[in-house]
């Protein structure tokens, strides 16, 4: 409680962690949003996202290392992580896609698996960032730093996120996904081959997810083993903001960036990562209870 | 009327001098062979809950390791012999195992369907990441259980016979209470929870008491194991949710969930399954591992008892039941 006391005494480390937990969770919205595409139009809850965004972090790593800028290894990660999305579709996901949701929850934790430690074996264990050589700039007199590559993928998710949003609104194939999610049957009745569409729609989740890794890699670090946390994020903020609502998924995002960072500097970094999944159980039973008082049907 | 007889008892025979002559007839791998009896509980309690009840657990490793955890702390404060440090450690691990599933269970059986799946998870790995930030049980690097008294290699055999005690314990038990109302009334939360409630069965009591049932021998288990690996590590031990976590779901689903000898099946095939890839994929073993959950999940979710039940549905003395036995969506 030392670190609590030491943030009322000083107001601007307030700010900063503010600041630096907004500029997280627009990441963290990108893949969320990804997971919400795919539970909505397949009815799969996919455990491998955080897996996605690792891979889409060493994609924009190998890509740096090749001498590419970080920030043009946003559309080619995101391209690399298509191009894996669908392969896994033709692969494996289309045999589960009309199976129990456990089935599907335990299929892709298998998936999240088999990739973590191909990574591993592939990529080693060590710690790796894209430097993207930006500055750093200095508000309040010093006081509040914030590095300008945060602020750039901040602004990179955002556009990210728009491109996707006027992708499914304009384009056929958007349109096609969204009559799906709406109703799977009518949509094949009507000529769409949804087979097709979900095979889009997965490997959009891997590019979209490829594309925050990437930003991941820019602004922290990389590492394989960093996925399940990011699945674990998605999967509150699409409880918390409902399927198919992309404000609520935003703010939720954000929320959830400036509550990570307050509790990792008020309990200690050690204890980040467990905030993170004790907040998800909590979540997840006071929804409940809340569902009961409403009196709503518990699904 | 003799021969059917004498071949009843033949193979449990075996079995019970199998396990009970293991340590001497290959005393190599007493190590593995206890780990055996170790996933053979993990599959039963996890089956309990997920094949029995419908409520698939990702996080019933929890109480695996705060049995461990518990198990270790006693041993190392209570400033008593060995073996009674040890056995009172077993117990106050089962029971704060126990106590644990009770307090939770009310909030986090309510859960249903997926959302149980996913918060079992977090649940499981939260308890990792606080044990490993905690000092007081050694923080990341984990505690070590004291050294055992009796001979060299004598540790791995006591340990062997502590696990195969616990396993013959589980399995009897299991037996008699689905064999009971218990197993009704779990199953028929499996079946519909909504519907057995309104039938005037108290629903959250019997999966509170399913829980706290599987709580008690996984809390018992893991002061045993921390004892018998010789280390008690926060994320890849006690609380390994990506392993133990998995495989229990996996060897249940294996055999075939939801009945009682499919688990106990699913885990000597998956525990020879996974031995074969330490030894000869060695590097490789996690990623195969991985794959393999992929496989069985995608191919086989049916397993291998509900695979042979609708193949000779006469030797299971049944017609053929046609509706698989899932939980609710």
């Amino acid at each position: 409680m030392e670190n609590l006391r030491l943030l009322f005494s000083a107001p601007p480390l307030s700010v900063q962690l503010l600041l630096d937990g907004l500029l997280i969770g627009a990441i963290f919205a990108l893949a969320a949003y990804g997971m919400a595409l795919v539970w909505g139009v397949m009815g799969i809850i996919n455990v491998a996202q955080g897996e996605f965004v690792m891979l889409g972090g060493y994609a924009a790593y190998y890509l740096y290392t090749a001498g590419i800028h970080p920030l043009f290894g946003i559309p080619l990660a995101a391209v690399a992580l298509f191009a894996l999305g669908w392969l896994l579709y033709r692969t494996v996901v289309f045999r589960i896609v009309d199976k129990d949701l456990f089935i599907s929850i335990l299929a892709t934790y298998g998936l999240s698996i088999l990739l973590q430690q191909l990574a591993n074996v592939f990529f080693g264990a060590n710690v790796r960032t894209a430097e993207s050589g930006f500055g750093i700039f200095y508000l309040m007199g010093g006081a509040v730093t914030v590095s300008q590559i945060k602020l750039v993928s901040f602004a990179a998710a955002l556009l990210v996120g728009a491109s996707l949003l006027l992708f499914l609104r304009r384009s056929r194939m958007g349109q096609a996904i969204r009559a799906t999610a709406q109703n799977a049957r009518a949509a094949r009745v009507m000529g769409i081959d949804t087979d097709s569409v979900y095979a889009w729609t997965f490997g959009i989740n891997a590019a979209i997810c490829g594309a925050s890794g990437a930003l991941v890699a820019m602004t922290w670090i990389v590492h394989p083993y960093l996925g399940l946390p990011y699945t674990v994020r998605s999967f509150m903020i699409v409880i918390i903001a409902g399927l198919g609502n992309v404000a609520g998924v935003l703010a939720a995002a954000l929320g959830l960036g400036v509550a990570e960072n307050f509790a990792g500097f008020i309990l200690g970094a050690e204890y980040q990562t467990a905030f993170i999944f004790m907040l998800l159980v909590v979540i997840l039973v006071w929804r409940r209870f809340w569902l009961a008082r409403q009196r709503r049907y518990l699904a | 009327m003799k021969a059917p007889d004498a071949r009843r008892w033949i193979i449990p025979a075996i079995a019970i001098v199998f396990a009970l002559g293991a340590p001497f007839f290959a005393p190599a791998y007493r190590t593995q062979m206890a780990f055996l009896w170790v996933m053979i509980v993990f599959a039963l309690t996890w089956d309990l809950l997920g094949g029995q009840m419908g409520y698939n657990s990702f996080g019933n490793v929890l109480f695996f390791g705060v049995g461990m955890y518990t198990c270790v702390v006693v041993q190392r404060d209570a400033h008593l012999g060995y073996y009674s440090a040890l056995f009172i450690g077993m117990a106050a691990g089962a029971a704060v195992a126990v106590a644990l599933a009770a307090v939770i269970g009310s909030g986090i059986l309510g859960l249903r369907g997926h959302y149980f799946a996913i918060g079992t998870l977090g649940l499981g790995i939260a308890a990792g990441e606080l044990a490993g930030g905690w000092d007081f049980v050694g923080g990341g690097g984990g505690m070590v259980p004291p050294l055992f008294p009796g001979v060299v290699g004598g540790r791995e055999t006591f340990f062997y016979y502590l696990c195969l005690a616990i396993a013959a314990m589980t399995l009897p038990t299991m037996r008699w209470l689905y064999s009971g109302r218990f197993g009704l009334a779990i199953n028929a939360i499996r079946d519909d929870e909504d519907k057995a409630e309104a039938m005037g069965l108290r629903t959250t009591h019997f999966k509170t008491t399913a829980w706290c049932i599987s709580a008690f021998f996984l809390g018992l288990l893991g002061g045993v194991v921390g004892n018998l690996l010789g280390f008690v590590d926060p994320r890849e031990v006690a609380f390994a949710g990506s392993t133990y976590g998995v495989w229990m779901v996996l060897m249940a689903i294996l055999g075939g969930k939801g009945t009682l000898w499919g688990p106990v099946i699913g885990a000597v095939i998956f525990h020879i399954t996974q031995e074969l890839f330490w030894t000869y994929l060695l590097g490789w073993q996690r990623v195969a591992l991985g794959l393999l959950i992929v496989l069985i999940v995608v191919f086989f979710p049916v397993g291998i008892l509900g695979w042979a039940r609708d193949r000779w549905p006469e030797r299971f003395g049944r017609g053929v039941d046609e509706t698989p036995t899932q939980g609710p969506a």
